[in-house]
């Protein structure tokens, strides 16, 4: 829209009479609207992403001179033409409309699908409730779907859900199949919906006007909506880095359904986990009581406890004993053992302020650097990369910017299951023509949008990388005025890629030379590019390497600071960029402020009055090595799930159990608070307010929506309590205050207050004025390093640490699916979800299964040098042979029981992408789910 | 040291039991599947816009298109499912066929039963053939397949058994026969040797200009005889100003119910009609050339298909790429936009308008759209004159005009008259009169959409403009005669079933309002009251022609034959 934008062209109509003006692109729809009229409209949705398709005709206007009428939400209004939109031959034309498709809805007052849908609400307005004509058979209902509620009966043709599923969302599960009155929607092949390819983010039942399709929570047994909301708030989704903004739709405090907002970075738009996902907050293994460990419960690893009965091991508390007892135990390890024997995780789900609050405490309480979280899983090396090379961990422009990108390349990143939101837009870029690049092991969605589809080796990343850097480097394809103004160390870079030579990496990596060199000048060539990665990328233990190449090919070519160009670490958590800017990791305190910079501690020092630790701390992996040598021994755990995240869980578990103090904060009796003394009973994300910070730099807000369940607390305060209790003179009374005084360390949340983001809902850092909307861009005029200038750092070919070998001849992979979250913790709770992915599974080719003699849904057991997994086969076309994908999400055959924990040397990430691993038939059907 | 025999945290906490699924979600290709199709598809290019082309591959090949092959052949182009589905279910010709589902026999027998066929005995084949033909073929009703002056017609496969019997039919199906190439009247060499092609020539050479060429037609009045009538050199005109890359969309894709014309010449002098479009490409400078071909007319695409490289080859075509497209069995690909959205691979949408294919067409670049006869008139206008065409015509009319005239005359067939001529002059000067025994009631001036007139106005002048003020149209000069053995009200609900078969399901005018009218007419009496009210909706609201015509032969109908109102629904 261009409302507001004195520059554009309008053209001047009458409108019923009246004299309007229509600004540039306005329909006539629109300007009535503008104008107080509001036309009735079925097909047309004034939502974003919804192009007009002018088909269900219950908008007719009459255009003077025209001989038929004409849709008003489809045609723009052309100078001096006279529109009658309250004409009796349009309003005719209009009630016609109506009444025709009255006829075929089920009757209103006994069945009508959603008596409150737009088109009974419209109907309503009027005046028609019945028709005239005789109605056409009915469909029947499809009620396939866990999440989803089908009722064709009340479909009208409109055709919102197939632009929402195909335009809005490009998941392209929706058609509009036969003709005439036979039309009908279908789901692939007209299959029921639950056997479709179907991906549930729901935009179709956000879209629908008639209560076809409706969130399956909303029906009952009749299919008739019997759910109705008394209150909404909006909000941020608690899943994924993308930060979609989504409205609660609440009935008696309990949620009833959610909705997608208006937010920067996803435009209404939200995915199955952020639609369907919420109702683990009513989950009845929710923990409500402060919990105490049974005097002499020993800690088993690998225990097992009923998350439903936690009361065999652990007895109720009162908040003031159990604070008590959590405080006392990490204060007596300090005392007697130093600093160094406490540690603390915190955790990338909690708000900002909590991160804040958390390693401020770890530093100042604990007297430690020894405070990390789950970022040291996912982007540890990306950032080292990062820092290292253009000075700043953050995106250089925000994922939405693919709107101006003509090359996208998406390396060792699964958005459509990982980012689902982001990948909408990626899909719609691909759609208008840019050229996606897709490069990764494993065959995924994203491939069917691809201009080219790397399938390249696992673990090769740097060969192929190298082998683009060395066409660029060798055919002269970089910017050389560029790289003068920007770039350092080109010389000897240059010189270091020459033996990369695509001939050379091609049998390395698998891709085909004239492959490499192609995408290597199309992304050289390109207008703009952008580069975006995930996981597959970072979780090696030669992650900071590949990421290295990416900010190499980025930089010598000038693919970066401008609209459509730059380096995109997809963020996996809702808020492990902000945690890792609120300082939730041991080398730096807030804002990358190194710890063992003296003038910046002693900065801190005087804002936090206290004496700090001047050595950074250990990270994730280390710290549980520490716990084995017995170096640490007491632990405050926030929202964090190392029994279940952590590479070789044997390892990791065995380390837990042997903690003398373990404080967890949690939901529920998570694998990792089988371990806790104490159990500290937290918040579910919708039930309390903090901001959070997305992939996108976005500072966003999420408001509370529900009351606290029982005795749980938001989750500043219980690490408040704690901090006063060992000693803390904390007394912040709001989020907001904690807010300011973090803001107040961060000259990149400049010009960005607790009121701003609660006005604006989301902001952007950095911002260059209160009133200055943030930048979606940086790095327009260099880097924030000495001098402005991006630093090349060559990467050399690694082996990943263990390979295939006659004992463990297949690669093991790991990652997550769309519809589980993290650990599980929060999405296995949840019905629709659980319902969608119900069990492990280990992703096998079809040569795999041959060679293996099983079919598909077969046992298999996945064993490597640490452990082994019984688990449900999955035959899966993307998946090459030889390699075995395993998500991490599930505990009965939890993947990293098998993972190797060797590290990235410089980001600390272990190598949870690639081991040696052996695939076996299980003989017997003993399910190990069970 | 793996703790088995655990439960998992669950939904309710009670620990479900669902086994997860075996595959990622949805239909998985067959690798036996893809690897059928993509021996069908050889070399071609798997582009979007031949998704149709593709279809018909398998369609052709297996005689079914089987929920295998669709996945295959979508994941060969990179597709969709949903994506291919919608169009394969869009078209009357491709038979979708499920997992679980029988295919269909391997011969199935059209029926075409329109009004022309209709009154000749459509509903007597169908009670008879089934019976007659056993089991194993495959027996259905089908729109209009362009030989209405040979009803009935039945389309063996899609070979059309003319002045069809049940004995014939049979005979057709024993016979087994695959379409070949049409054998025209006169060939290439025939019509080069007869001064053919001399005209493009001409033109290639420059030794005409483009602008010469949009004056002679402009002053012959040649206009678009595809049944909207537009000024042939005002659109060249329109077209060619605006900005390249241009296209060129040929419309052969003759269905109007009554309409056999297009199909008349390209039987008998086709070179005619290429010449025509290679010289209006020539005149428009467009680069590529889509000719879209009905289904029905299999002999004929084939014939094409061998001209086009007859032509290519004699280096006749320099300035632009012929290229032939298959339709599928869909009315309103004929609609301008429809046969747009149809040439790009997609189900045959009306487009709105604006803006006006003109502007935006064929893949999204102003285009060209002629129908075949008028580019068939191209040379002949040219060589003798604009004054020789305008010469041509009666009672103001200019030019000279195909009627294709079925029904209850002796002579029935295509009628070369001047424009401006009556039905009662094609009656007795053309057609020889009525059949025996049958006595002039009424008449269709312009297909199924143009309306019905009675008998007492067989003396208005056919041509375009003339008929509107009367509530009907010439349209594509399809003339059906209705004699007093015919049931009016039969009529107009024969071709608002047509039109209920045919509408494309868009906008709700037309996707309901045929269905809900032809439910209103089938039972009696007639609300008239309701079915005037709905058929201005139609006319009003409806997207493209075919909703706002649809209405026509019904409004007509209550306006000229007030006393059949009455009557009991008759049948043939």
């Amino acid at each position: 829209m261009t409302a507001g934008n004195g520059k554009s062209k309008s053209v001047k109509f009458t409108l019923d009479g009246k004299e309007v003006v229509a600004l540039e692109g306005e329909t006539i729809w629109q300007v009535a609207k503008r104008h107080g009229t509001n036309i009735p409209h079925l097909c047309y949705s004034p939502e974003p992403g919804y192009r007009a398709d002018g088909n269900c005709r219950a908008c007719m206007v009459e255009i003077e001179g025209e001989r038929v009428l004409a849709a008003s939400c489809i045609r723009k209004p052309t100078e001096g033409m006279k529109v009658k939109a309250v004409s009796d031959r349009a309003k005719t034309a209009r009630q016609m409309v109506f009444e025709l498709l009255i006829s075929d809805q089920p009757d209103r007052k006994t069945a009508a699908r959603d008596p409150q849908s737009k088109f009974w609400a419209w109907a309503d307005r009027m005046n028609i409730a019945t028709s005239r004509f005789p109605a056409h058979g009915k469909p029947p209902a499809d009620r396939s779907h866990p999440a989803m509620a089908v009722n064709l009966d009340a479909c009208i043709q409109c055709n919102l859900c197939v632009r929402a599923c195909r335009e809005v969302q490009v998941n392209d599960v929706i058609g509009m199949a036969g003709r005439g009155h036979g039309e009908k929607i279908v789901f692939d092949f007209d299959d029921p919906m639950g056997a479709s390819t179907c991906v549930a983010c729901g935009e179709c039942v956000q879209a629908c006007p008639t209560g076809a399709l409706m969130p399956a929570t909303l029906v009952n047994d009749k299919n008739v909506r019997t759910g109705f909301p008394n209150r909404e708030v909006h909000s941020v989704c608690p899943y994924c880095g993308v930060g979609c903004q989504l409205t609660y739709h609440i009935k008696n405090d309990k949620l009833l359904y959610v909705t997608g907002k208006n937010g920067p970075a996803n435009q209404n738009r939200l995915c199955v986990k952020g639609r369907f996902g919420f109702d683990y907050v009513h989950n009845p293994q929710r923990l409500t009581k402060p919990m105490i460990r049974r005097d002499g419960v020993p800690k088993v690893p690998h225990e097992y406890i009923d998350p439903t009965n936690p009361w065999t091991h652990f007895r109720e508390a009162t908040w003031d004993e159990a604070l008590d007892r959590a405080a006392a135990g990490l204060k007596k390890i300090r005392d007697r053992d130093g600093s160094k024997a406490l540690a603390g995780f915190g955790s990338a789900k909690c708000s900002n302020e909590e991160a804040y609050l958390f390693q401020k405490l770890v530093r100042a309480g604990f007297g430690t650097n020894n405070v990390d979280h789950c970022t040291r899983l996912c982007h540890a090396s990306s950032v080292a990369a990062l820092l290292e090379g253009v000075g700043s961990g953050a995106v250089s422009a925000t994922f939405n910017e693919v709107k101006n990108s003509d090359v996208i390349i998406v390396i060792g990143a699964n958005p459509t299951e990982n980012h689902p939101v982001a990948a909408t837009f990626f899909k719609q870029a691909a759609k208008r023509g840019a050229k996606l690049v897709v490069m990764d092991p494993r065959g995924q969605a994203l491939k069917r949008h691809a201009w080219r589809m790397m399938q390249f080796k696992n673990g090769a990343d740097v060969a192929m990388l190298n082998a683009m850097l060395n066409v660029i480097v060798t055919e002269k394809l970089y910017d050389q005025q560029y790289i003068q103004t920007y770039v350092e160390g080109f010389g000897p870079f240059s010189e270091s890629i020459k033996e990369f030579t695509p001939e050379e990496m091609a049998p390395i990596c698998g891709i085909p030379a004239d492959i490499l060199r192609e995408v290597a000048r199309t992304y050289a060539r390109a207008e703009s590019a952008i580069i975006f990665w995930g996981m597959g990328v970072s979780q090696h233990t030669h992650g900071t390497d590949n990421a290295r190449c990416l900010i190499a090919l980025s930089l010598i070519t000038g693919q970066i600071g401008r609209p459509g160009t730059g380096l995109h670490p997809l963020r996996g958590q809702n808020n492990v960029q902000g945690a890792s800017d609120a300082g939730l990791i041991p080398m730096f305190f807030p804002d990358y402020k190194s710890v063992e910079n003296a003038e910046i501690r002693a900065k801190v020092e005087n804002v936090w009055n206290a004496k700090l630790d001047t050595k950074k701390g250990l990270t994730v992996v280390e710290i549980m090595d520490a716990v084995h040598a017995d170096v640490i021994k007491g632990m405050y755990i926030l929202g964090e799930n190392p029994a279940m995240s952590d590479p070789d869980l044997n390892h990791a578990r065995e380390a837990l159990a042997h903690l003398e103090h373990l404080v967890v904060q949690d939901l529920f009796l998570t694998e990792t608070a089988v371990y806790a003394d104490v159990f500290l009973p937290a918040s579910a994300w919708p039930e309390k307010d903090g901001t959070v910070t997305n992939t996108n730099r976005q500072v966003q807000m999420g408001r509370q929506a529900l009351p606290l369940p029982g005795d749980a607390k938001p989750d500043w305060w219980i690490t408040q309590e704690l901090a006063r209790r060992i000693g803390l003179k904390w007394n912040y009374k709001h989020p907001g205050e904690v807010y300011a005084e973090m803001a107040s360390l961060m000259p990149s949340l400049d010009n960005i207050s607790w009121d701003r983001v609660e006005r604006e809902s989301a902001v952007t850092y950095p911002a260059d004025a209160p009133d200055k909307p943030g930048r979606d861009v940086v790095f327009d005029k260099g880097f924030p390093r000495p001098g402005g200038f991006g630093k090349l750092v060559a990467a050399k070919l690694q082996p990943p640490a263990e390979t295939p070998d006659h004992e463990f001849p297949f690669i093991l992979t790991t990652g997550r699916q769309l519809e589980h979250w993290h650990t599980g913790a929060m999405t296995r709770r949840a019905t629709v979800l659980d319902a969608l992915e119900p069990a492990a599974v280990a992703s096998l080719s079809r040569g795999t299964f041959a060679k293996l003699g099983i079919k598909p849904g077969d046992m298999v057991r996945v064993t490597t040098r640490r452990g082994e997994v019984e688990l449900n086969s999955r035959q899966d076309d993307g998946v090459p042979d030889g390699v075995v994908f395993i998500p991490f999400a599930f505990v009965e055959a939890a993947a990293n029981i098998l993972t190797n924990p060797a590290l990235d040397p410089f980001g600390k990430i272990p190598e949870f992408k690639f081991c040696a691993a052996k695939v076996e038939p299980v003989a017997t059907r003993q399910v190990a789910a069970e | 040291m793996n703790i088995q025999d655990k439960p998992r945290p669950g939904a309710n906490g009670s620990g479900g039991r669902r086994r997860p699924p075996r595959t990622p979600k949805g239909r998985q290709v067959d690798p036996q599947a893809l690897s059928e199709i993509q021996a069908l598809l050889t070399d071609k290019p798997r582009r979007r816009d031949l998704l149709i082309e593709h279809l018909h591959l398998i369609q052709d090949q297996y005689g079914h298109l089987s929920a295998a092959h669709l996945a295959a052949l979508a994941a060969e182009m990179k597709m969709a499912l949903t994506e291919v589905y919608e169009v394969a279910t869009f078209y009357a010709h491709f038979d979708v066929v499920k997992e679980g589902e029988l295919p269909p026999p391997p011969v199935t027998v059209r029926v075409c039963d329109s009004l022309s066929c209709a009154m000749a005995g459509t509903e007597r084949l169908l009670k008879e053939l089934p019976g007659k033909l056993g089991r194993g073929i495959r027996v259905v009703r089908a729109p209009c397949m362009g030989a209405c002056d040979r009803a009935p017609v039945c389309a063996v496969g899609h070979l059309q058994t003319f002045n069809a019997s049940a004995e014939k039919v049979a005979a057709d199906v024993k016979a087994n026969k695959h379409p070949r190439a049409w054998h025209p009247n006169v060939d290439f060499a025939a019509y080069q040797k007869a001064g053919g092609y001399a005209l493009l020539r001409e033109c290639l050479a420059g030794k005409r200009a483009p602008d010469d060429l949009i004056k002679i037609a402009s002053d012959a009045a040649v206009r678009g005889l595809g049944g909207a009538g537009f000024p042939t050199g005002r659109k060249w005109a329109l077209v060619r100003a605006e900005p390249a890359p241009r296209m060129f969309a040929v419309n052969a894709d003759e269905g109007e119910p009554g309409t056999f014309k297009d199909r008349y010449y390209l039987e008998r002098d086709p070179h005619r009609f290429i010449e025509g479009a290679l010289i209006a490409a020539w005149v428009v400078d467009a680069k590529e050339t889509y000719i879209y071909i009905r289904d029905e007319y299999p002999e004929l695409r084939l014939m094409l298909l061998v001209a086009i490289e007859k032509v290519e080859n004699a280096n006749l075509s320099p300035h632009t790429k012929l290229h032939l497209r298959r339709g599928a069995g869909a009315y309103i690909c004929g609609e301008e936009s429809a046969m747009i959205e149809s040439i790009e691979g997609k189900r045959g949408l009306p487009r709105h308008r604006p803006p006006y294919v003109a502007q935006v067409g064929l893949f999204g670049r102003p285009t060209l759209e002629q129908n075949v006869e008028t580019l068939f008139w191209i040379r002949e206008v040219v060589e003798k004159g604009a004054a020789w065409f305008t010469s041509q015509g009666r009672r103001g009319s200019k030019g000279l005009r195909s009627f294709s005239v079925s029904g209850r005359v002796k002579n029935p067939g295509v009628k070369l008259a001047p424009a401006g001529v009556t039905v009662r002059e094609l009656i007795d000067e053309f057609c020889g009169g009525m059949q025996d025994g049958h006595q002039f009631k009424g008449y269709l001036p312009g297909g199924a959409s143009g309306g019905i007139l009675p008998a007492s106005m067989a003396d208005i002048p056919l041509d375009f403009g003339t008929l509107e003020k009367y509530g009907c149209f010439v349209g594509s000069h399809a003339v059906v005669i209705l004699s007093d053995k015919d049931d009016m009200k039969a009529a107009a609900l024969n071709l608002m079933k047509f039109f209920e078969d045919e509408s494309c399901g868009q906008c709700t005018p037309c996707r309901a309002g045929t269905e809900k009218a032809a439910k209103l007419m089938a039972k009696g009496p007639w609300n008239v009251k309701l079915l005037e009210e709905l058929s201005a909706t139609m006319r009003d609201a409806s997207i493209c022609g075919l909703g706002q015509a649809a209405p026509n032969p019904l409004l007509c109908v209550l306006k000229y034959f007030p006393d059949e109102l009455s009557k009991p629904l008759g049948s043939w």
